[in-house]
């Protein structure tokens, strides 16, 4: 069965590797032509992930868990029953996990043998995310990784790094910025970045 | 794993620049990567269901070029190619060589393969399963993992192996990737959320942090 593709095959009459976009294209032809693919459930797949479910699903979760503390117990308790409250399921979102970032904890998230990633509520994820160095290094030196990416971590806070090498998806609720109490959920969601649902960031004040 | 994939906590990775504004950074660079990702979701459905397992062997079976140099959606279409062409849904080689004719080259392309799709499928849509018996770890025990793991479609990280740690959350029941993968069976089983310090991972000198992996009850030595 491991039979992997031969390193040497990808290559052109002049010996170039063919680059994925042509193949890609070749490969999509043909399936249509054998009608084994139909480019219209393609669209519709791309412009589902393009358009209605990203990170602002996860930014409503947020804000609503922010500004209604019995919402909050229960994303923490339940995640997946309480992010389907909002209306938010769908692939990659089979078991989804809530962790809350708080003065003296600082989870964040990774999937070292691939990219896994909450669907249902952040959508497909970000390049940095798929980078092999931040799959390899956010699992060894966190403090260095983060610090790299713009995220200062204080010495007294703990780190703790979620590897999701099953299907449990992990999603960080982060720390609410001072400030910002009186808000309402409409005026929170603008401030919460998919980053800081992955524990990369901070979210800051308007 | 021990793949081509499993790189955590691998050193010699450069460093990891901070991420441009969300409204600059769409989940598709270029057009190509919407088709690639779509196709491989059909694909997956085309050969065995949607079995992601398969679809991760498929990626951590890939040569390091076409894991790493064709990017994320790239590594996609390869695996997407890997399995396609095992089930005898196309040709070796026919991806190349439509590619080829498409940029002008005259090339002769393979004819269709004879279909070897796998005689496989689910039990039931999605991953997590009902298993009766209880779990053999409870909250709060220590846990080792195991040092070997024989099978190429295994799910425990090097970095973790032989680590011993502590059950942070029993999850709910999964199939068994290293089974399900190959269309072996589901082997349905417990899952755990284990929590290891970063000096049981790499040794006292590392930085300091702590870290939950799922692993399967499989990987888990019996109690001491």
């Amino acid at each position: 069965m491991s039979t992997a593709l031969n390193p040497d095959e990808h290559l052109d009459g002049s010996g170039n590797r063919i680059g994925p976009a042509l193949r890609t294209e070749a490969l999509e032809q043909l399936l249509t032509e054998r009608g084994l693919v139909d480019p219209n459930v393609m669209d519709k797949f791309i412009a589902t992930y393009e358009t209605a479910v990203g990170p602002l699903n996860g930014a409503k979760v947020v804000a609503k868990a922010w500004t209604d503390p019995e919402y909050k117990a229960r994303l923490l308790a339940e995640g997946t029953a309480a992010i389907k409250e909002l209306g938010f399921a769908g692939p990659q979102g089979e078991h989804i996990v809530v962790v809350e970032n708080t003065d003296s904890v600082h989870n964040v998230v990774v999937c070292t043998l691939c990219s896994c990633y909450p669907w249902p509520v952040l959508g497909l994820p970000p390049a940095w995310y798929k980078d092999p160095a931040y799959r390899a290094r956010v699992v060894r030196e966190p403090r260095k990784v983060l610090s790299e990416m713009g995220c200062e971590v204080g010495d007294d806070v703990e780190i703790i790094v979620r590897d999701s090498s099953a299907e449990v998806r992990w999603l960080v609720l982060p720390q609410q910025p001072a400030g910002t109490e009186g808000l309402s959920e409409e005026e929170l969601i603008p401030l919460i970045t998919r980053d800081a649902l992955v524990g990369v960031a901070h979210i800051s004040a308007p | 794993m021990d793949s081509v994939a499993d790189i955590g906590g691998a050193t010699g990775w450069g460093q990891v620049s901070p991420p441009p504004p969300q409204d600059q950074d769409p989940p598709f660079h270029d057009a190509w990567e919407g088709r690639a990702f779509a196709l491989t979701l059909l694909a997956m459905g085309r050969v065995s269901g949607q079995n992601l397992d398969a679809f991760r062997y498929a990626l951590s079976r890939l040569d390091s070029k076409s894991y790493f140099d064709d990017g994320y959606y790239g590594r996609w279409l390869n695996a997407s190619e890997l399995m396609l062409v095992e089930s005898g849904i196309i040709a070796p080689g026919a991806v190349d060589a439509r590619a080829r004719k498409n940029a002008g080259e005259s090339v002769e392309e393979p004819g269709e393969p004879e279909p070897s799709k796998p005689d496989y499928s689910a039990t039931a849509a999605g991953s997590l399963r009902q298993v009766e018996e209880a779990p053999r770890f409870a909250v709060g025990d220590t846990v080792t993992t195991l040092t070997d793991v024989e099978s190429d479609a295994n799910k425990l990280p090097l970095y973790v192996r032989g680590r011993t740690g502590v059950v942070e959350a029993v999850q709910p029941a999964h199939v068994f990737p290293e089974t399900h993968a190959r269309f072996l069976g589901e082997k349905a089983q417990h899952v755990y959320s284990v929590r290891f310090t970063s000096t049981e991972l790499y040794g006292a000198d590392a930085e300091k942090f702590d870290l939950t992996i799922e692993i399967f009850d499989d990987y888990l030595q019996e109690k001491a």
